[in-house]
């Protein structure tokens, strides 16, 4: 259903040193850095998926957004979606989508939210019946209801994402694009967030594309994921193909009875170590965590073990390096 | 469409009537100029040689409307939430949405300009009504003039958000709101009339003035007013100002369309 067949977009950036003379001198001649934020991006998405959209910052995942929704007219390659082409057929198109930035506002700053909302009915042509229908429904799963009538000031940042996430949804789209919609928020925001995307994509089918550097949103919610730096695509695929191609690694925590001889286990290393508790690391890639085990109880009296797999944080950051973005 | 342009106009209104205080503050500085400018007037009327193509209470009626309707006048009456639309990158959130943006800007200026007039211009008439002669607004000789007064400066307001759309158009290349306006308000407010009536300048600015559209925003609908333009003269006025007001207008949409198509959304 959404198809990006090689999508390139360059950015000329004025660039100007410090100090009044190159400020004089900019007045006559200014000079431009071409910056490549998209190069040659390509995939599909199918209807009803969850794709997490994920890279450094600067690397090209809000291009990607603004060009799917038609903000963005990019340079080079063609994009479909619903059968529109974004940029061309702008008017169209955006009937179909929803859109949050994180960090933008798309309600009226001095009104009460509810008026907000009732603009955005007239604005996207919703009948009445049905626009009360979404709104009691948004009201509930978000937690809305005492704050409809505040004054979009006077709202905390979650409860203002939580109104954002529900303005984009007043239209009925069939396609949301988040943009880091869970920018800033606290632990119990942030869960209803996904909590709540994962609703609306289950029940009412709706095709979701969330950037965000919050990993924890990634591993709740997206089934596959797109990894994008310097504007090129890297890693198109699942979470769990993700963690066998990066996260190999294991770490395993053992406590023993006192023990002052150094432990030693082929093909593992040790991250730390007492002589009541060690905690070791195990490439599974070379040695298996059985392996490990035996060789650990072979050496120590065992009172408790605990195996961790690598945080998704730490794989990105892995792959972030591997990819040198 | 049309409904969500009402809508935004709705909203817009509502939220200008609730600024009281700031209506309150313009009233008192808008009679503080208006009497300096009767004054200036009346000492250049007091000293002038040769008899003026303006009669004093001409100019004097003049002045009150000017400032009891600044707000349907003035170029520099800035919304900064368009212009923060356009510097911080929120367009994004209106490129998103199913209408034609020149439309829904309009619809936002329009109603941000009758709010401020509305709180404004009533007390100001009212007041400079029964102020003492020569400082008295005078009315208009019949009722017909009075209504051609009323169309021609609701279809001059109409002009005059055209013209400011293309201030909030050209900040899509400057990106500085306070140089467009300056560049627009300085000159604008000179060409409209409202540094001194357009009778009153020499023949040959006359000339320059005539032939753009600012003066059928401010300085026609006043003349209407007072008298100094005849009934005639006001309709074939009418008409050029719909002539001017479709030309701005298509000017504007399709300057938009061109600033949207290389549009960059500020800031990441």
């Amino acid at each position: 259903m959404i198809t990006v067949e090689g999508i390139s977009k360059t950015f000329l950036v004025a660039k100007r040193e410090p100090g009044l003379k190159h400020a004089v001198k900019s007045l006559f001649h200014r000079e431009y850095t071409a910056v490549e934020a998209l190069q040659d991006i390509s995939f599909l998405i199918a209807p009803g998926e969850i794709v997490g959209y994920i890279g450094p910052n600067g690397a090209g995942k809000s291009t990607t957004i603004k060009v799917m929704s038609g903000i963005l007219v990019p340079d080079r390659g063609s994009c479909t979606i619903k059968g529109f082409t974004p940029w061309l057929d702008r008017v169209n198109y955006v009937k179909h989508i929803g859109v949050v930035f994180g960090q933008r506002s798309q309600l009226w700053w001095d009104v009460p939210v509810i008026d907000s909302f009732e603009l955005l009915r007239d604005i996207y042509n919703v009948p009445q019946a049905e626009y009360k229908k979404t709104l009691t429904l948004l009201v509930e799963t978000l937690d809305l209801g005492s704050i409809m009538n505040t004054p979009v000031r006077q709202l905390s940042l979650g409860q203002r994402m939580r109104c954002e996430i529900a303005a984009s949804l007043l239209h009925s789209p069939s396609i949301l694009f988040l943009d880091e919609p869970t920018i800033g928020l606290d632990a119990v925001s942030k869960i209803a967030v996904r909590h709540f995307i994962k609703e609306i994509n289950k029940e009412k089918g709706v095709t979701v594309i969330l950037t965000t550097h919050d990993m924890n949103d990634i591993e709740a919610l997206a089934d596959r994921i797109l990894l994008i730096g310097k504007g090129t695509l890297l890693y198109d695929g699942s979470v769990s193909g993700l963690r066998s191609r990066f996260g190999t690694r294991r770490t395993i925590t053992a406590d023993y009875h006192e023990n002052t001889k150094p432990l030693e286990i082929p093909g593992a290393s040790l991250l730390s170590w007492t002589p009541e508790r060690a905690i070791i690391s195990v490439d599974t890639e070379q040695v298996m965590i059985s392996e490990a085990i035996t060789s650990l109880s072979s050496q120590v009296e065992l009172l408790d073990v605990t195996i961790d797999t690598q945080p998704i944080e730490d794989i990105i950051v892995q792959m972030y390096k591997e990819y040198e973005i | 469409m049309m409904k969500a342009y009402l809508s935004v106009f709705r909203l817009r209104i509502n939220m200008g009537l609730q600024y009281r205080a700031a209506a309150l503050a313009g009233i008192a500085t808008q009679f503080f100029f208006g009497f300096m400018f009767v004054m200036i007037f009346q000492a250049f009327y007091a000293h002038s040689v040769s008899t003026p193509p303006m009669t004093l209470a001409a100019v004097i009626t003049y002045t009150w409307l000017k400032q009891a309707f600044l707000a349907f006048i003035m170029l520099w009456f800035r919304d900064n939430e368009l212009f923060g639309l356009i510097t911080s990158g929120n367009i994004a959130y209106e490129m998103c949405r199913p209408s034609d943006i020149y439309g829904l800007w309009y619809a936002k200026l329009l109603a941000t300009r009758l709010s401020s007039a509305l709180l404004r211009c009533f007390p100001i008439l009212l007041i400079t009504l029964i102020l003492p002669r020569p400082y008295r607004l005078e009315l208009p000789a019949d009722l017909l003039t009075f209504v051609l007064f009323i169309a021609v400066l609701l279809v001059g307001l109409l002009m005059i958000v055209a013209i400011s759309m293309l201030i909030y158009i050209s900040v899509f290349v400057t990106m500085s709101p306070s140089g467009s306006i300056m560049l627009f308000a300085i000159f604008g407010e000179f060409l409209s009339g409202l540094i001194i009536p357009v009778p009153l300048m020499p023949g040959w600015m006359q000339h320059i003035v005539n032939a753009l559209p600012f003066h059928w925003t401010a300085d026609f609908p006043f003349r209407v007013f007072t008298g100094d333009l005849s009934k005639s003269e006001a309709l074939v006025g009418l008409a050029a100002q719909a002539a001017w007001l479709i030309g701005l207008v298509a000017l504007g949409k399709i300057l938009m369309n061109k600033a949207l198509r290389r549009v960059v959304v500020q800031g990441g």
